[in-house]
């Protein structure tokens, strides 16, 4: 039964990679819904017992993480009509390298740490760490604005990997308010870049820097 | 069932405030809801709150602290923010102060909240609302600023939420049927995993560290408290802050009993010394009072975190600083917020003799300087001074000799730049509009905190000694 949960998350690591290395910011966004998407199904195809709270979950995640986020990036990407290129501040085959090198290493290091829950697939630590891996390079390493929205999200994601192993413990209720909480922190994000647009006519970080020592 | 009242009072009162179209009227709500939100406070001091929901809610000793400073605190603000909204006329308000009551029900939550998602949750909505408070005044500024703390503290708030997960993994490892309940997590932490404990910890400590400012984490803090109204500032540096340093001591404590107690106290003395080093190197020559205020919360953070290292009488004291950090700081930010409204500015280079051009408000900053200072007779001399008395009884003295070199260090930095605001000669007031003077509205508040860490600094009232104990008792669990 591995393999119905093992395939997924290949699927997880093969798209870090790609969004390392993919230069359209369209590209980009598309990129992490399909991530939410699959990452919303992991519990359905882990639970034995499939309940109605699940299922509810697993909605509200696509829903979310599929169709409502990517939306209001692509509308933030309308709204500045200028450079819809990603803008590295590392190039894109070195980024998509130190990607695949943190996989690598992500894959080594679960090996080392101890499993609490014999049965569980043995891949879940390896996609979480490395999906949360590439969030931070997106964070760190590009200038857009956006990006770094996009990397936020996919760190969230490689946390939810993890929170898959956990299914038992989290109540439905902490789940759902998680989720709510961010999705109300893109919005608000959302709004802060329409702002930036506005009062410096790019989403360029590298002209936020009228604040420092 | 006060405590769902307690977080609900400011949440009927933020849809109020969305629904009222009055610019005018709506800031009077914040003073009517904090004044119900005080007495409710006030109540649930006095009787035992046994947990209620599944024991998802109820109160802690440390929790009851952190609450009843936060009330107060709201309070002060509540009433200043009515006064200050008077000359911020041009600017609508109906998102500033729907935002501020839902900050207030969001922190309220943390106080009670006895489960580690419950927790997370009310963290996050006290972060994601404090946001557009940020830049209310809508300069480039502001949204940089606004924008540097969204990223910083999502991050961080992230990885709050990994080292959460984390330690319902570790405690996952005696095949129990895991809760996130604090009390079961306590219980149970001697069987969990400890490599994955250890790692929870960092991962908490990190991210609910950025929420409270301590170094190296910090960055987004000069930033959001300097461009923030200073109101605003008042409300993080003494609210959110707390709130963070409550989510760190509760998540310590389940370390604590998972026998990680020197492991977690080498962290927190580590990252609180640091967090000082960085104050003092950042507070010499500052010359924006608010960014300087901002370098002290961090020096201030750092020591609760050292405190809360050391533990024991040590961990008194740091309670105690943090109600007079929350009191201070929060009078220090009204000040300079009422300082910057009447100059235009708040950089030293063009603010000077604010004690002759405002009286109350230059001496009241003066007057913080040397109570955040940690000077007689003011509440936070007794707790530093409770402070250091328990690092030398530990015999830490290389700890003790630097935490005493650098509180000079910050006394000096900061006195420089507080000495050039309020002492000086006046430059002639620039004709304007709505000019900025010293109100009962803006004034009152300020020597309510005043007076409160006045008192604190010549006696300590036996109900605050009580919880206090009762805190400082709650953290001694055995492994």
């Amino acid at each position: 039964m591995h393999w119905l949960i093992d395939t997924p998350l290949v699927l997880v690591m093969l798209l870090n990679l790609f969004m390392l290395g993919v230069s359209r910011m369209r590209s980009l966004i598309y990129s992490a819904a399909v991530q939410g998407v699959v990452l919303s199904l992991l519990p359905l195809l882990l639970e034995k017992q499939i309940g109605a709270m699940i299922i509810v979950v697993a909605v509200v995640t696509v829903a979310i993480k599929g169709v409502l986020i990517p939306q209001m990036l692509h509308k933030a990407l309308l709204d500045v009509q200028i450079k819809r290129e990603v803008e590295p501040l590392i190039g894109f085959l070195p980024t998509m390298l130190m990607g695949a090198l943190g996989t690598a290493l992500s894959i080594a290091f679960a090996a080392y740490l101890p499993m609490t829950q014999a049965g569980s697939s043995t891949l879940i630590i390896p996609a979480s760490f490395s999906t949360m891996l590439t969030g931070f390079l997106l964070l760190t390493t590009r200038y857009k604005a956006i990006t770094q929205v996009i990397g936020y999200l996919i760190l969230e994601n490689g946390i939810y990997i993890f929170g898959v192993l956990l299914l038992t413990a989290v109540p439905f209720l902490v789940e759902m308010g998680i989720l709510l909480d961010l999705y109300v922190g893109i919005f608000v994000v959302s709004i802060i870049l329409n702002h930036i647009t506005k009062a410096f006519s790019s989403l360029d970080t590298r002209r936020l820097t009228a604040l420092k020592e | 069932m006060l405590l769902p009242v307690l977080i609900f009072i400011p949440i009927l009162a933020a849809i109020a405030a969305a629904a009222i179209t009055s610019n005018v009227l709506r800031p009077w709500i914040m003073p009517v809801a904090a004044g119900l939100h005080f007495a409710g406070t006030l109540a649930v001091m006095n009787v035992n709150t046994a947990p209620i929901w599944g024991g998802w809610v109820g109160m802690d000793p440390p929790g009851k602290l952190v609450l009843l400073l936060i009330s107060t605190l709201f309070l002060i603000c509540a009433i200043y923010i009515v006064g200050y909204l008077r000359y911020r006329t041009e600017r609508s308000n109906r998102v500033l102060i729907p935002c501020l009551l839902i900050f207030a029900a969001g922190a309220t939550l943390v106080t009670c909240a006895q489960q580690l998602g419950l927790m997370w949750i009310g963290v996050e909505t006290t972060a994601l609302s404090t946001a557009p408070m940020i830049y209310f005044n809508r300069t480039p500024r502001s949204v940089e600023a606004t924008w540097k703390y969204l990223m910083l503290s999502s991050v961080g708030i992230a990885l709050a939420l990994l080292g959460s997960f984390f330690l319902v993994y570790a405690s996952l490892a005696n095949h129990q049927h895991a809760t996130l309940i604090f009390s079961h997590l306590v219980r149970h932490a001697g069987a969990a995993n400890a490599l994955w404990l250890k790692m929870a910890f960092v991962f908490l400590l990190i991210g609910y560290g950025t929420k409270m400012g301590l170094a190296p984490v910090h960055t987004w803090k000069p930033d959001a408290y300097g461009e923030a109204p200073g109101v605003i500032g008042a409300l993080l540096a003494g609210g959110l802050t707390s709130l963070a340093f409550l989510a760190i001591l509760r998540v310590d404590r389940v370390c604590i009993a998972g026998g990680l107690q020197s492991y977690t106290s080498h962290l927190l003395i580590g990252m609180g010394l640091l967090s000082m080093i960085v104050a003092a190197v950042f507070v010499l020559g500052q010359k924006d009072i608010k960014r300087m205020l901002a370098y002290s919360s961090v020096e201030q953070m750092g020591i609760l975190a050292l405190g809360a290292g050391i533990g024991g009488p040590a961990l008194y004291g740091s309670l105690l600083q943090m109600i007079n950090n929350g009191l201070a700081k929060g009078m220090l930010f009204l000040a300079a917020g009422n300082i910057h409204r009447s100059y235009g500015s708040k950089n030293i280079d063009e603010v000077h003799g604010a004690m002759r051009r405002l009286p109350l408000s230059g001496t009241i900053f003066m007057l913080g300087f040397l109570a955040i200072a940690g000077s007689p007779p003011f509440g936070p001399f007794v707790s530093v001074f409770t402070i250091l008395n328990a690092i030398f009884a530990r015999h830490f003295f290389f700890i003790c000799g630097l935490f005493l070199f650098l509180l000079l260090i910050v006394f000096v930095g900061m006195g420089r730049t507080v000495l050039a605001t309020v002492f000086g000669k006046t430059l002639p007031r620039k004709r304007s509009i709505n000019a900025y003077h010293d109100g009962l509205m803006t004034s009152l508040p300020l020597m309510l905190s005043l007076l409160l860490i006045l008192i604190l600094g010549v006696h300590i009232p036996s109900f605050l000694t009580h919880m206090l104990r009762q805190a400082e008792a709650f953290m001694q669990v055995q492994p």
